[in-house]
């Protein structure tokens, strides 16, 4: 039997089918096929779940039991005619279950449980209860879905969490993922994937964070630490702490496809398009970037045939859409328009690097920063040569900026190279080589020295 | 996460039973469809195709290619458009394939992955037009 026909919704939920020898199917395959329909649509239940209940804690955990319940009943009954509708109503039925059980403590849960049972909150009065009851789909308020939606995201990415906390939570309301998933994305254990979301839920209980879009005066503080989240979990995917290579990548999709997802919510924030952008022509160079045998390869080396023009399309597009809003690009935006420069150019002397230089200068003053202002040196030198470039490593050596750091030696040491000034060369990229934690950039470096 | 081609197919009873629905309505579906894809971060193309019979066809079974117009020949089965989905698992990109608003005798979805560079070997000729690459460059910049 098939993994399509176990999954199949045309089929009713009835029993086996003699024909084909009983239900008899793998538990990973019906295990995938539940998880399927939870990836698509966890966030739509337990946004709507925490609506009704208006406790995030409560609805993630309902939600949760609802899958749990699912991935035994599935297989067992076959996947119900709406599966969402199914996964839904378990959760509320939950949830009720739980005000019920506290209302013996309170009666204001008594009233919620009261409520739920009889769709009142969602259709507005009581009479309605058997109508909810025999179409739970009626829960969904098709107008709310993307507010509760995007109330998910801001909740799991509130202040109030440590960013670990924010990462795991925003992977498992939004994303979908277990905390399976998350540990082996993450290289820890499991039971402290699931430690930092019980404690970031009872984090956001004690500090009565409600369960809503921040208001406009709040928005902008929250949605940075939105992108910031996002891109978090973009960078451990792109730049390794460790892991198997599908892994990095595997996170690093998952964050575009929750900017994805930012960007159809909140489609006037500017730095939410700058962000997909950024993440979209990053990643397109992904094919490109690691050699037969994983080793880095730099984006001068890169070969740009690798490069995944549809993502570039998708980046651009994104990138169009910031500055479509009109409000200026801000830092997402600005990195944005710096990686489409490189993703447009068909080689490194074919780049705009004046054009760069210009977009790191505004980079530089919407998000000051010492790497900045040595990414803007790097993009002189190669507009105007190193001489132009040389005065502002300098500088920055001179402001003791970016001390510890093999950047700025590696920089210096190239500059010089180019000027034929040998000797003072090898000794810059000697001491980068001995800052540099990277083994592999650590070779490049000794060898680079070595050749002078 | 990996790429899925959600191929569109009909025999030409499908498609003949397609023509006779209401087109607004299809095109408000097909609409929805999309969106809700867009909407959960998955959808990265999709397009439709124009009626094969506007189409040309050409076949390699000669030595010599030979086009004819129209829809292939004897194959009874249509190619009518595709959506491109990125999604973690084949069951994911099955599951939005039975969300499709298709229906009717015939009408089928193909779910397809699309290979990554991890399906073809990284050796070879990949790393020849690599290195041939890498010296032009090289050279360019020692030129500049």
């Amino acid at each position: 039997m098939s993994v399509v026909s176990v999954v199949s919704t045309a089929q009713p939920a009835s029993g086996p089918d003699p024909d084909e020898g009983g239900r008899v199917v793998d538990d990973a395959a019906s295990r995938r096929a539940v998880e399927a329909v939870w990836r698509i649509e966890s966030s739509r239940i337990v946004g709507a779940l925490a609506r009704y209940t208006n406790d995030f804690a409560l609805a993630e955990d309902v939600a949760s039991e609802a899958l749990a319940e699912a991935l035994v009943a599935w297989p067992r009954d076959g996947v119900p005619r709406d599966p969402t509708a199914w996964l839904l109503a378990t959760g509320r039925r939950r949830a009720i279950d739980a005000f019920r059980r506290r209302a013996g403590r309170d009666e204001r849960y008594a009233a919620l449980a009261r409520d739920l049972g009889e769709g009142g909150v969602v259709t507005g009065g009581p009479g309605s209860a058997a109508r909810a009851d025999d179409h739970p789909d009626l829960l969904w308020d098709p107008d709310r879905i993307g507010d509760d939606r995007l109330a998910l995201l801001f909740v799991a990415c509130h202040p109030v969490l440590s960013k670990e906390a924010r990462v795991a939570l925003t992977l498992r309301v939004v994303g979908g993922l277990s905390s399976e998933e998350i540990a082996r994305a993450f290289l820890v254990p499991v039971p402290t994937v699931q430690a930092r979301i019980t404690r970031a839920k009872k984090t956001l209980a004690a500090a009565r964070v409600p369960f809503e879009v921040p208001a406009a005066q709040d928005r902008a503080e929250r949605l940075g630490s939105v992108l910031n989240v996002l891109y978090l979990i973009f960078t451990e995917g792109s730049t390794a702490s460790g892991g198997s290579e599908w892994m990095r990548t595997d996170l690093a999709s998952e964050a575009i496809r929750l900017a994805r997802v930012l960007t159809r919510l909140a489609p006037d924030e500017p730095e939410a398009q700058g962000l997909l952008a950024l993440l979209e022509l990053t990643a397109a160079r992904f094919p490109a970037r690691t050699g037969p045998d994983g080793e880095p390869i730099l984006l001068t080396d890169q070969n740009r045939r690798r490069w995944d023009r549809s993502a570039i399309q998708r980046g651009r597009a994104a990138l169009a859409r910031a500055v479509a809003v009109g409000r200026g690009l801000g830092p997402y935006g600005l990195q944005a328009a710096i990686a489409e420069q490189h993703d447009v150019a068909p080689s490194v002397p074919g780049t705009d690097w004046d054009r760069i230089v210009v977009l790191y200068e505004a980079l530089g003053r919407v998000a000051p920063s010492p790497v900045v202002e040595l990414n803007r040196a790097v993009a002189v030198s190669m507009a105007h040569g190193p001489a132009a470039a040389l005065p502002l490593v300098d500088d920055l050596v001179a402001r003791d900026a970016l001390r510890g750091s093999y950047l700025l030696p590696s920089v210096r040491g190239e500059l010089l190279a180019r000027l034929g000034r040998a000797p003072e060369a090898r000794r810059e990229l000697e001491l980068a080589a001995s800052l540099c934690e990277n083994e592999r950039e650590r070779g490049v470096l000794v060898r680079k020295a070595a050749a002078l | 996460m990996s790429k899925y081609m959600l191929i569109m197919r009909a025999t030409d009873e499908g498609a003949a039973a397609y023509e006779q629905l209401d087109f607004a309505q299809v095109i408000a579906d097909m609409g929805r469809y999309n969106e809700s894809m867009m909407d959960a971060g998955v959808l990265a193309a999709g397009e439709g195709l124009s009626d094969a019979s506007e189409g040309s066809v050409v076949d390699f079974s000669s030595e010599t290619p030979v086009v004819t117009d129209g829809p292939y020949g004897e194959t009874k089965e249509l190619f009518n458009g595709f959506w491109i989905v990125d999604v973690a698992t084949k069951e994911e990109a099955i599951e939005w394939a039975k969300r499709a608003p298709l229906s009717g005798p015939g009408t089928k979805l193909e779910v397809r992955r699309i290979n990554g560079p991890e399906d073809f070997p990284q050796d070879d000729e990949w790393i020849a037009k690599e290195e041939g690459w890498r010296q032009e460059q090289e050279q360019a910049q020692r030129a500049q």
